[in-house]
């Protein structure tokens, strides 16, 4: 698929709008041109390029609305969906909870394409896996790894006046390197808007050393521990965090930030405005981000701006949606594209010199809620767990399983180093006190 | 709360006017015919095509109101060919004959590129051409057929029952999928497949003065039609003291209404003491303990390290299989895959690489028997057949080994779920499927659930609440000591298992009946922050 531009998908989108006949029809089309690479064994697995185009429109009569999608063209196409959408909006109930879509909008300039990314070929991802699959092959070790680069667009355009564009490039690398013996295991990543800067060459050195180092791994009791969780280790806890920060929710009385009742009281409220986490967390979303880039708006085509969501350990901002918005009152704040956490100036190797005694962490996995009122999470360490004593790594240990609380975490902490991009956010290594290992695992 | 009867009018969608009728099955063997002799021209030594049309449908309703109704169609073709020994894959939307031959011309250039990392040569097990076959899952009634009031209809009395009865939110959805597939290779198969699913789950939660509970519903995912929400009255297993299992039909009106009272019930519930207890776990629980803890671990592509960078590898190595004395679990516990069980998420008759479905033996009187491979893996563990297991989520991926239906045999004996539960003096009964985490080499895991039950002394009393059992797999197996029999054996699933890079979902079906496994630890999930 040749990239669509904005031109051409206000041209298309203008089309299909000429199609409807409802009250209100708004349509999306999201556009995806990716290129994967995955090697296991020291070899190519599986490697390939796609590409997809969906029209996706949203038809409503008065309050009753319907969707449909399709990824085909042709005018016949395009009459089709549009027709899907409304048959379906007719014989849809009234949803109670519509909001009418919004008029035009003005939208911030985000850096979020990269053109070099927009060129790579099957020769460049197999010379990026070499890189990787050569030097694990001659420290005699073996690799397993992933490298996918995609070019992404989305336009919106409504019967109201809406009309927005954006391109974006993403590139993501993993590497898993495992001792032949399969004592041994590391890991490392990699994520980048422009292609330019990356180095799966030195991205697989440091799974090489994670997994050399880590063989023969001894076993520490579990139990309460100061853990260094590199930015692969938090994030995902973050993430989940992130995701239950629902004003909804938490106004129902079903969230971490509702707060419990007491007697005599008759609804739940929410945590806005308390202080819940130590003063250095500070979290928020900004589309503008140099490092981490989005679109500067999300589904409903309505702007992303910098978004507080935790200023000095005090819930700032929730995300609502327009119904919730409107009906208590409060502005419209969507969910935010990335997650920023501010932190200090201290690398990773700095924090594990500063460490009298701790366990450096990796990354984590198979991350599960067990309570979302307190956010309690299980999951385990993986590929490189190491004991750090008088400010050196002093052998790798065992794996353990982990049940413990974001907010807990972020309760807990000793020190933030520096923010490094991953998975789309910027996280900083974070050295944490009391952090809850519940058991060993023998997984390598 | 929902009124029992809908605010609407309006003839019903028919089929006709929702959803077209799929593409002429002599035109996709012309379109394949296209990609197959591209990639041959270009050096292909094998090519496999797969031309999809996808369609879902999704229902969302919450407590009294309907949030959306989606309806998605993706339609496309996808070209893997074998080139200098290497797989390489590229997939369009565009169906016209010069993008579809420059598809395969793409993908033998992906496989050229990569050969020159390839120290040994793709080996396919061989498979007969099957000729012009087709194949469509048994259903009764096309649920996307069934008028979209009569869908809504449904969630909004199980969302009414269950605010009715405690619940003080509630979400339910339903999940529709029909994959129309056509598979063809240079083998000379030309497989048309119709294959249809569905899920129809629901999330309630009651809020309390010291805080909130949740319950899901415990209806299964299927491959059936709109027939399985029948919810009919010989479908029903019913524990005493407990809730309700259901067969091949699901009333989920009734569950959502068990599920508020058993909410208010919760809120008050007495938090579990740790320990160690003999466990009874009801298929809806355990079907996702044997997904997680033998499907998974048994895929052939995890144990050689194809996933290592992902899903991870797995304790359940070559070595204990070449052993042949490998103790998986105790003598009574036989696990059994399959693409073939009716009502199933896996049955299909081919996998996706044309290769028929059948069923085989994974662990025999305890012991570890076999894998679920590939055509391109069955040489490595000196077999000769590929066992079926190729499934790709759509048409834009490439397909690679997935979990086929992996089950556990019931009790030759046919005795019922209340004759497990009746020996037991100290333990926990625990239905449906709640938090489950395990590690990337599937030994140690924790699992939670639904609805937990203190049983003492043969009879299931108080509900309690905040129960996870943290165990390691083969110990797990190891203790497993009674199962209930045929009349109680039931299918659960997971809809959307991931797995992949990039990540792909697919849908698979465990049955098991009701088992009893001794002397589990148990932990309390409950903490305050």
């Amino acid at each position: 698929m040749t990239m669509i531009t904005q031109e051409t998908a206000k041209k298309l989108l203008t089309k299909v709008l000429s199609f409807s006949q409802a009250d209100e029809c708004e349509c999306n089309l999201n556009g995806r041109t990716a290129g994967n690479i995955r090697y296991a064994r020291n070899a190519v697995s599986t490697a390939g390029e796609e590409s997809d185009v969906v029209l996706t429109v949203q038809s409503t009569f008065g309050k009753r609305t319907g969707t449909a999608s399709i990824n085909e063209f042709d005018d016949a196409s395009l009459e089709k969906v549009v027709k899907r959408s409304e048959q379906l909006a007719k014989f849809a109930p009234e949803n109670q909870e519509y909001v009418p879509v919004f008029g035009k909008q003005k939208y911030l300039e985000t850096p979020s394409y990269a053109p070099s990314t927009a060129s790579v070929t099957p020769e460049d991802r197999a010379t990026a896996a070499g890189a990787s699959i050569m030097p694990s092959k001659k420290s005699k070790m073996v690799s397993s790894g992933f490298l996918e680069e995609e070019v992404t667009f989305s336009a919106i355009m409504n019967n109201k006046g809406l009309f927005a564009y954006n391109a974006a490039t993403n590139v993501d690398f993993s590497v898993t390197v495992r001792t032949e013996d399969g004592k041994g295991s590391g890991w490392a990543s990699q994520d980048v808007t422009d292609v330019k800067q990356l180095d799966t060459g030195k991205v697989s050195q440091i799974a090489i050393q994670k997994a050399g180092g880590s063989v023969d791994a001894k076993e520490m009791e579990p139990g309460k521990y100061t853990v260094i969780l590199e930015p692969a280790a938090s994030v995902q806890l973050l993430q989940n965090m992130a995701r239950n920060f629902s004003q909804r929710t938490a106004d129902e009385g079903r969230s971490f930030l509702s707060n419990k009742l007491d007697e005599g009281e008759e609804g739940p409220t929410n945590k806005l405005g308390q202080k819940m986490f130590d003063e250095r967390v500070n979290i928020y979303s900004d589309p503008q981000h140099p490092e981490v880039p989005t679109a500067p708006f999300g589904q409903d085509g309505y702007p992303r701006k910098r978004v507080d969501w935790i200023k000095g350990g005090v819930v700032t901002n929730m995300p609502n949606s327009p119904y919730w918005a409107k009906k208590t009152g409060m502005p419209y704040i969507p969910f935010g594209g990335n997650i920023i956490m501010a932190g200090g100036d201290e690398s990773l190797e700095d924090m594990i010199q500063n460490t009298r005694r701790g366990v450096l962490v990796t990354r984590l996995w198979y991350i599960r809620a067990l309570d979302p009122q307190t956010l309690l999470y299980t999951g385990l360490t993986r590929d490189g767990t190491f004991y750090i004593e008088n400010g050196k790594i002093k052998y790798p240990i065992k794996n353990f399983r982990f049940n413990e609380s974001p907010i807990v975490m972020l309760n807990n902490i000793e020190s933030l180093g520096k923010p490094v991009r991953i998975d789309g956010n910027m996280i900083p290594p974070m050295k944490i006190r009391d952090f809850t290992f519940s058991s060993l695992s023998d997984a390598v | 709360m929902a009124s029992l009867v809908l605010p609407v009018s309006g003839i019903a969608v028919s089929a006709e006017q929702l959803l077209d009728k799929p593409m002429d099955v002599a035109y996709k063997k012309k379109l394949a015919d296209i990609a197959l002799n591209a990639a041959k021209a270009k050096g292909a030594t094998y090519a496999d095509v797969r031309i999809g049309r996808y369609l879902n449908q999704f229902l969302t309703t919450r407590e009294a109101n309907v949030d959306n109704i989606v309806n998605r169609e993706s339609a496309g073709i996808g070209v893997r060919v074998i080139a200098n020994g290497t797989w390489g894959f590229a997939s369009t939307s565009n169906m016209t004959p010069d993008s579809i031959a420059k598809a395969a011309e793409q993908a033998v250039a992906v496989a050229m590129a990569n050969s020159k990392f390839q120290d040994t040569p793709v080996v396919l097990a061989p498979v007969k051409g099957t000729g012009e076959v087709s194949w469509q899952t048994p259903i009764k009634k096309n649920a996307m057929e069934v008028p979209i009031q009569e869908k809504v209809e449904l969630l909004l009395s199980a969302n009414d029952a269950a605010m009715e009865n405690g619940a003080n939110y509630i979400t339910s959805v339903l999940f529709l999928v029909n994959e129309q597939k056509y598979f063809a290779s240079t083998e000379g198969s030309y497989i048309d497949q119709d294959v249809h699913r569905l899920w129809a789950p629901f999330f309630a939660t009651a809020v309390g003065k010291s805080g909130f509970k949740q319950r899901n519903g415990l209806g299964n995912p299927v491959g059936m039609g709109y027939e399985y929400l029948d919810g009919k009255k010989e479908d029903k297993i019913i524990i005493s003291g407990a809730n309700v299992g259901y067969k091949n039909s699901y009333d989920i009106v009734e569950d959502a209404a068990a599920a508020g009272q058993q909410l208010q019930t919760k809120l008050k519930a007495r938090s579990v003491e740790p320990g160690k207890y003999d466990l009874v776990l009801d298929p809806a629980h355990l079907m996702l303990t044997i997904h997680e803890s033998v499907g998974h671990p048994l895929e052939l592509d995890r144990v050689l390290g194809y996933e290592a960078n992902y899903a991870g590898t797995s304790f359940a190595t070559l070595d204990k299989w070449r052993s042949g004395k490998f103790q998986y679990g105790s003598e009574i516990v036989n696990l059994f895959a399959d693409k073939t069980q009716e009502y199933s998420l896996g049955n299909v008759a081919y996998d996706d690489e044309g290769v028929k479905t059948k069923e085989w033996d994974l662990v025999k009187d305890g012991i570890l028997v076999n894998y679920q491979a590939t055509r391109d893996q069955v040489h490595m563990i000196d077999q000769k057949e590929s066992h079926g297991c190729c499934y790709s989520q759509s048409w834009a991926d490439v397909q690679f080994q997935r979990m086929p239906n992996v089950s556990l045999k019931p009790n030759e004996q046919d005795i019922s779920a209340e004759d497990v539960i009746k020996d037991v003096e100290d333990g926990i009964y625990i239905a449906g499927r709640g938090s489950y985490s395990i590690d990337q080499q599937r030994y140690n895991f924790q699992f939670g659930g639904q609805l937990f039950y203190e049983i003492k002394d043969g009879k299931i009393v108080d509900q309690i609440e905040d129960v996870a059992y943290q165990s390691n797999t083969q110990e797990f197996w190891n203790s497993c000591v009674k199962t209930a029999g045929k009349s109680d054996y039931r299918l659960g699933g997971s809809f959307f298992d991931g797995k992949g890079q990039p990540p792909q979902v697919s849908a698979v079906s465990h049955g098991c009946a009701t088992t009893r496994f001794n002397n589990v630890n148990v932990i309390n999930t409950a903490r305050n922050v």
